[in-house]
């Protein structure tokens, strides 16, 4: 902490005026956004707690609507977005070290993960409405019933997982798309040059946010796609 | 001597720049607090027109000046109103926004643009409710109990909804913006030990609004999800379960009363010692019972569910929780009444608003220990007793906080000091205004009156007549202020640096300060509430 | 306006005293704190008040008073919360053998049924002396039922039933009322209760026409519903045989051990597949939309009522037929 008054630095134009040091501001930029994800740790959980409670207590149904998921495209948009965690992480470092062209090249693959992780959200959402498991007026889950006949389903209890998976994946989705945005604006200015060795804090907290969401979807996938893979009875 | 003529030609945060843009894109944490006062006021006017007409509507037992719908439309928009546009913001985003930075010693908050997007984000909110009021309103309650409000309801359930979600990231990032702000931007010197107990305060609120604000946003988008698509989360026709809305309701707002109460107690910590000229009794019991008041705060939420139909014995463990969140509550009372023994005292307006704030914040908090009592709430939830009850924690409480610390800060806010005399005497009205139109309310409820009645029974009249009397001698009392606060912008004596003799790092500066606060960064080597070092003013005001 | 001026509301129950002294005991309480602090801080302001030579003394504090004022308060807190427990406690265990009332509420209209079959809209007759329990639930949202002469209320939820109970100890008329907001007429959702001497209360239970009990009822409806088909009193049947099954354990299918209450039966007719006892199918046709409220508590009353020792042949249960003259129940 700097303790003599007002300490005349020679800073870049980065330091903005109400900050003393470049330590100090960096410092503000790293807390405030891990408080962020506090709060975006509050959010999800609300709806992780309703869900954990529907799948207690309406367990048959819960697996049904499991099993009904995409495994394929689940583990792939798994690995994907692992993939994109780690081009992030190297994004970070790349910007530590002052290489603009590896920063750029890393944003660009992370940006890639991020939509192809939308995209094959988006097929997966498509399925769901062409099987008529998107909760509203055409909800139909008669195929499920069909399909399981050893088990009872409640078209209503069934509902309750549907609306819960596309609430908790849709609000995941939007934060993937915002998290989009955020690399988007990182990667243009990092092609301008922004990024130094001295300033990279928007690169380092931006990561932050990415590998939030990252972890996210590591919790969403087990809970909503692995439910009782053994067979049902 | 300062006058006039010397305040013009200094240059301070409000004469910096003329002109609505530089208000409406300024990042002065300073100007950023007079706008949010503007717009907590006009709230403050519409839910209290809604207060008054319930009021009126409820001079007789009959159901005769509105219809039972509008009735039920004003006692949830009053309610709503009160709540998110007036009560969570009013003292964080006013005295908050403006002390902050300066009690430690800093230039701004940590994040200026952010602290712009917040209030950005409450007028966006504010617009919503608006719209909501005057389309036709919502008469769910504001709290929003399922499935009437997601499959009963026929009013703006969704527009509310939405608009109370926007105001909710408004509450958030300002306490995002104060916990870094008071880790990160303390001037040399200042430790955790030498901060205002307004900032301890502060810090507590902030770590409420960060944590629970979250959980109510998620609760909301569900509701609206629910109405808007026919779903049944919260629906125990469609499958759902009404009690977990309820668990995840209350788990934002009852810890969000402490967002509300906070704020005030930091103020009526600052206010006591200066007109006590004495340190604080019990500095460090009093920081950490702010702490301790905002953890055991998230713990004890379904103490508003004990008729509910939750279990016996969730109900018994929410009934001993609620009463350890008592214990730091009294022992701030303790402290602040005991940091006027052996002081010099004198009864400054702020100092009223303090004493008012001590006695009638016991009280509230008294009849909280009725409410956690499993036998007794059984009888008086849902009734009159638990709305005096939260009025006085938040009128009698919070409000009279927020009072006592505008009057106290005016000055260095506005460089004016407002008619002391006019002061005391409205500070009197506002409390045997509030007494008047509350007590009674007390007597109702175990009486057995319910809340949210448009119509009740005739030999409850007497008593609600009392109130609706006290509540327009309350209205005088609130709209006194307004005048003479806009009155002394211009025609008030003109304040210097300290005219309290106060203790803290805002009064080392001009009134009003300059944009950065201060000449330079300051150093700190003394210890909070130095009132030993610091003379007390020979021109004291109560003797104007 | 002034005629009728009450600042303490009767007291009609036995609980009501109870709920009362605890209260009269923490105004007491919390009169002595207030008074206190508020004489604290009025002597101190005055006798304190700022006056030439006399300087404010810096006192940092005192470890020895905070312990203690956080210490005593502690453990007043707690000797409340006990004594409140034990009302609660007491409050939510209805005791047995209780005279059982159904009772459904709707927007904006409280539906009661006696168990012998007496109906009654926002009102409620019932005989000093006698413990009744009553078994609620609502048709919409979520309506409260409290009597504030007896200091008890609960909360009606949709889709279970939860309950509460008294016994009334003084004749009169006391206002029935909805305590949890629940639309338009939520004020208007209110009612009386009607305490009787029990021989005026006999007599008003004769004197209305009735159409049976509520067993009664609840055995036609089974029948006519096809219940009887599968639910035999003999093991042959498909479904468990519910002779003396309410209030007993019941395994289920998947391992869970589950009590067979008011909520459970309800639950059984209305998604029977989601608790089926260990040993059957889960073949049961859902009900759900197809009995209202008050058939669904006949029924429940009906399967209560097969715990009775019978008294014809074996395996059969034994109920006053329809027309007859209801039975006085046993005290």
């Amino acid at each position: 902490m700097s303790n003599s008054p007002i300490a005349v630095e020679q800073h870049g134009p980065e330091l903005r005026h109400h900050f003393s040091t470049v330590e100090q501001q960096r410092d503000s930029a790293s807390l405030g956004m891990w408080l962020f994800l506090a709060t975006e740790i509050m959010f999800f959980g609300g709806m992780f707690c309703a869900y954990l409670i529907y799948r207690l207590n309406y367990y048959n149904e819960f697996a049904a609507g499991s099993r009904s998921l995409n495994l394929k495209w689940g583990t792939i948009n798994t690995i994907v977005l692992i993939c994109s965690s780690l081009t992030v992480a190297l994004s970070v470092r790349a910007a530590q070290m002052g290489k603009r062209k590896l920063v750029v090249i890393l944003l660009i693959l992370t940006l890639i993960f991020g939509l192809a992780f939308l995209g094959i959200k988006g097929i997966e959402w498509y399925d769901k409405y062409k099987e008529h498991h998107i909760p509203g007026a055409s909800f139909n889950v008669d195929d499920l019933v069909r399909e399981y006949p050893q088990i009872h389903i409640d078209q209503s209890h069934e509902q309750i997982y549907f609306s819960l998976y596309f609430a908790m994946t849709g609000l995941h989705a939007l934060h993937m798309i915002i998290g989009v945005g955020i690399f988007s604006y990182l990667l243009f200015h990092a092609w301008k040059g922004r990024y130094t060795t001295t300033y990279y804090t928007p690169v380092e907290i931006g990561g932050l946010y990415w590998h939030f969401v990252d972890i996210v979807w590591i919790y969403l996938f087990p809970l909503l796609y692995l439910i009782d893979r053994k067979p049902l009875g | 001597m300062a006058t006039a003529a010397t305040i013009a030609e200094r240059e301070h945060y409000l004469n910096k720049e003329y002109g609505i843009r530089s208000w409406l894109l300024t990042t002065d944490h300073k100007r950023i607090a007079l706008l949010y006062l503007v717009s907590i006021t006009f709230f403050f006017f519409i839910g209290g027109f809604f207060a008054l007409l319930i009021r009126l509507e409820l001079l007789t037992p009959a159901g005769d000046l509105v219809q039972a719908d509008t009735y039920n439309k004003l006692f949830t928009m009053h309610g709503m109103v009160m709540i998110f546009f007036f009560l969570i913001p009013s003292i964080p985003a006013v005295l908050g926004n403006f002390l902050v930075p300066m009690m430690i010693g800093a230039k701004d908050l940590a994040f200026p643009r952010i602290n712009l997007l917040s209030w950005y984000l409450y007028i966006i909110s504010g617009i919503m409710m608006l719209h909501c009021i005057v389309t036709g309103g919502v008469d769910t309650g504001w709290t929003f109990y399922t499935p009437f409000s997601t499959a009963f309801a026929n009013t703006k359930v969704i527009e509310a909804g939405l608009s109370i979600f926007v105001a909710g990231f408004s509450s958030i990032l300002t306490g995002l913006n104060f916990v870094v702000t008071i880790h990160r931007m303390r001037a040399p010197g200042m430790t955790w030990s030498r901060l205002p107990l307004f900032i301890w305060a502060h810090y507590a609120t902030s770590i409420i609004q960060l944590l629970g604000t979250p959980v109510l946003a998620v609760t909301l988008v569900l509701v609206v999800c629910e109405r808007l698509l026919g779903l049944g989360i919260f629906d125990p026709n469609r499958g759902g379960d009404p009690l977990l809305f309820q668990h995840l309701f209350w788990f934002y707002s009852h810890p969000a009363v402490y967002i509300m109460i906070l704020p005030s107690m930091g103020v009526v910590a600052e206010i006591v010692p200066c007109f006590s000229r004495k340190r604080i009794f019990g500095y460090h019991a009093v920081a950490l019972s702010s702490i301790a008041i905002a953890v055991f705060g998230f713990l004890v939420w379904a103490h508003h569910m004990f008729v509910a139909g939750i279990s016996l014995y969730s109900a018994m463990i929410f009934s001993i929780l609620s009463y350890l969140v008592a214990v730091p509550s009294a022992i701030k009372v303790f402290n602040w009444t005991a940091t006027m023994y052996k002081g010099s005292i004198t009864f400054s307006t702020p100092m009223l608003y303090a004493f008012g704030f001590i006695g009638l914040f016991t009280m509230g908090g008294l009849t909280g220990l009725f409410l956690a009592c499993l036998g007794i709430d059984v009888h008086v939830t849902d009734t009159y007793f638990v709305v005096a009850h939260f009025h006085y924690i938040m009128v009698g409480g919070a409000v009279m906080g927020y009072l006592g610390g505008m009057h106290f800060w005016w000055p260095k806010i506005s460089g004016r000091l407002y008619p002391e005399w006019l002061g005391k005497f409205a500070a009197l009205i506002v409390f045997l205004g509030f007494n008047l139109t509350f007590f009674p309310q007390f007597i109702l409820g175990y009486l057995g009156m319910p809340r949210r009645y448009w119509q009740y029974p005739p030999e409850f009249q007497v008593l609600n007549v009392m109130s609706t009397a006290g509540s327009t001698i309350l209205a005088v009392g609130y709209v006194l202020p307004m005048v003479y606060f806009l009155w002394s912008m211009r025609y008030g004596k003109i304040a210097d640096e300290n005219p309290w003799g106060a203790a803290g790092l805002e009064w080392k500066t001009a009134s009003p300060p300059p944009t950065f606060n201060f000449e330079e960064t300051p150093e700190v080597t003394w210890e909070a509430y130095n009132y030993d070092q610091i003379p007390a003013p020979a021109e004291v005001l109560v003797e104007q | 306006m002034f005629d009728n001026f009450p600042l303490w509301p009767a007291r009609a129950s036995t609980g009501a005293g109870h709920v009362d002294a605890l209260y009269v005991f923490l105004v007491l309480l919390a009169s002595f704190m207030s008074l206190a602090i508020f004489t604290m801080v009025v002597v101190f302001a005055l006798k304190y008040r700022r006056r030439r030579g006399h300087e404010a003394e810096q006192i940092e504090g005192s470890i020895a008073l905070e312990v203690t004022w956080s210490v005593v308060p502690l453990a007043v807190f707690m000797a409340i919360f006990v004594w409140g427990a034990v009302i609660y406690f007491q409050e939510r265990t209805p005791p047995q053998g209780a005279t059982e009332v159904y009772v459904v509420a709707k927007q904006w209209m409280w539906k009661l049924e006696h168990p012998e079959g007496q109906r009654e809209i926002n009102e409620l007759h019932v005989p000093v002396g006698r413990d009744i329990k009553l078994i609620m639930t609502s048709q919409d949202v979520i309506h409260s039922f409290y009597i504030p002469a007896f200091r008890i209320k609960q909360d009606v939820l949709p889709g279970r039933y939860t309950t509460q109970w008294f016994r009334a100890t003084k004749p009169g008329v006391y206002h029935l009322f909805c305590a949890e907001y629940c639309g338009t007429q939520h004020s208007g959702m209110i009612g009386q209760v009607i305490v009787m001497d029990p021989a005026q209360y006999e007599a008003w239970l004769s004197g209305g026409a009735t159409s049976g009990s509520l067993a009664s009822n609840g055995q036609t409806i089974f029948e006519q519903l096809g219940c009887s088909t599968c639910h035999r009193f003999d093991t042959q049947g498909r479904g468990p045989n519910l002779t003396g099954v309410f209030g007993k354990s019941v395994q289920l299918e998947d391992g869970r051990t589950v009590v067979a209450d008011e909520n459970y039966i309800r639950e059984s007719i209305l998604s029977p597949s989601a608790k089926v006892v260990s040993g059957f199918k889960p073949i049961m046709p859902v009900f759900q939309g197809l009995v209202s409220e008050e058939q669904l508590n006949a029924l429940v009353a009906y399967v209560k009522s097969l715990n009775a020792p019978a008294t014809g042949a074996a395996g059969t249960p034994s109920l006053s037929p329809v027309g007859l003259k209801p039975q006085k129940l046993k005290e």
